[in-house]
């Protein structure tokens, strides 16, 4: 499940690179996305064009999961489930949650659920169901809040937290990181995050304009090997799936005399 | 100091006071939350059952969640009626 209580920090296109990762790797991938009346997953994985069938229809019984289904075009293994766009935001009913959970889990191996903002519904609903989680934080006072807020909710009301099982497994992954104004001190440091939440880190994504590229032509920036951005979500999937990889992306680029020289006057 | 310093002087670093202001707000949000929500209701019926044997009045009964180190500890406060000074206080840690 990838959350982080506010909006506009990264979970969508964090979301499309974990699912795309994980299926380049060989697993057999879904990515879903839990914002009802805002479907944009689709946009983002360049695949909105061939949306017939969303979860609602699937949780109505108006259609059956292989219907809804989207295959990706690039990568085998890769699958995207759609949204719908009502304004019902009460549309995801528990028990047909449940119920196509269980059956998306006999098929896939990993299922990633791309949750909306906000601590409501649709939120709830996605975080419930979460084996792990992976918190999408900016280094920024009101993500860090807000993401603080969605770790107190996942400890007390997943569906790990009320049948009292094993906690929800949690990642912490940075995003929007810039090594420059960490450096500068104008901007909250890995670790200055990592001790305010203390969850254990996944990555650190470095705040990059590739991001926008790919959403822009909807790719997961995790297939362009040029990003740094695709570069660092392919070594937080890797560490996810249990490899040990450097973080990289903590400090600032070399950069050519005339650059560095300017940017240190400017400092 | 060069010119370029005094036409853009420096200012604090900003990211620290980002991160002592978080901490502040944390701490306290953090304190609120692990209040578990069953408390009223255990003060509902802890002054039903309180009742049978003394009279109680409903404000007489306080119910808190502190904590003393790395325990929690749960701690009710009974104020008898009759004689006054008398106070039960009652000590647990909640599994």
């Amino acid at each position: 499940m990838v959350t982080s209580g506010k909006g506009g920090v990264g979970k969508t296109t964090t979301s499309a690179a974990f699912a795309a990762g994980l299926a380049l790797r060989g697993h057999k991938t879904v990515v879903i996305d839990f914002d009802v009346g805002l479907r944009n997953l689709d946009l983002v994985m360049g695949c909105e064009r061939r949306v017939v069938f969303d979860f609602i229809n699937v949780i109505n019984g108006d259609a059956n999961l292989n219907q809804a289904l989207i295959r990706d075009k690039r990568i085998d293994n890769l699958y995207i489930f759609p949204t719908s766009q009502t304004r019902d935001k009460e549309a995801l009913k528990r028990e047909g949650v449940d119920r196509v959970m269980a059956e998306l889990k006999k098929d896939f191996d990993y299922i990633i659920c791309d949750s909306p903002a906000g601590i409501e519904h649709g939120a709830l609903t996605a975080l419930y169901h979460a084996d792990a989680a992976v918190i999408v934080t900016n280094p920024e006072v009101s993500s860090v809040r807000d993401s603080d807020r969605i770790i107190g909710i996942l400890a007390s009301k997943s569906r790990r937290a009320e049948k009292r099982e094993k906690p929800v497994e949690e990642h912490l992954l940075l995003t929007r990181y810039s090594p420059d104004r960490v450096q500068k001190g104008e901007m909250l440091s890995v670790e200055d995050v990592k001790e305010i939440l203390s969850v254990p880190l996944l990555g650190i994504i470095p705040e990059s304009e590739t991001v926008l590229k790919a959403s822009n032509t909807g790719m997961p920036v995790i297939l362009d090997p040029a990003s740094p951005a695709g570069r660092a979500y392919e070594d937080a999937v890797a560490r996810f799936v249990g490899e040990q990889r450097e973080m990289r992306f903590q400090l600032p680029e070399r950069r050519g005399f005339l650059r560095g020289w300017f940017g240190r006057a400017a400092s | 100091m060069s010119l370029f310093d005094f036409f853009f002087p420096k200012r604090p670093a900003t990211a620290s006071i980002a991160k002592e202001r978080l901490q502040i707000v944390l701490a306290h949000e953090r304190a609120g939350r692990e209040s578990p929500d069953f408390l009223p209701r255990l003060q509902r019926e802890l002054l039903a059952v309180v009742t049978k044997y003394v009279a109680v009045h409903e404000d007489m009964i306080r119910v808190n969640l502190g904590k003393a180190g790395s325990a929690s500890v749960l701690e009710i406060n009974v104020e008898m009626p009759a004689a006054a000074g008398s106070k039960a206080k009652a000590k647990a840690v909640p599994a």
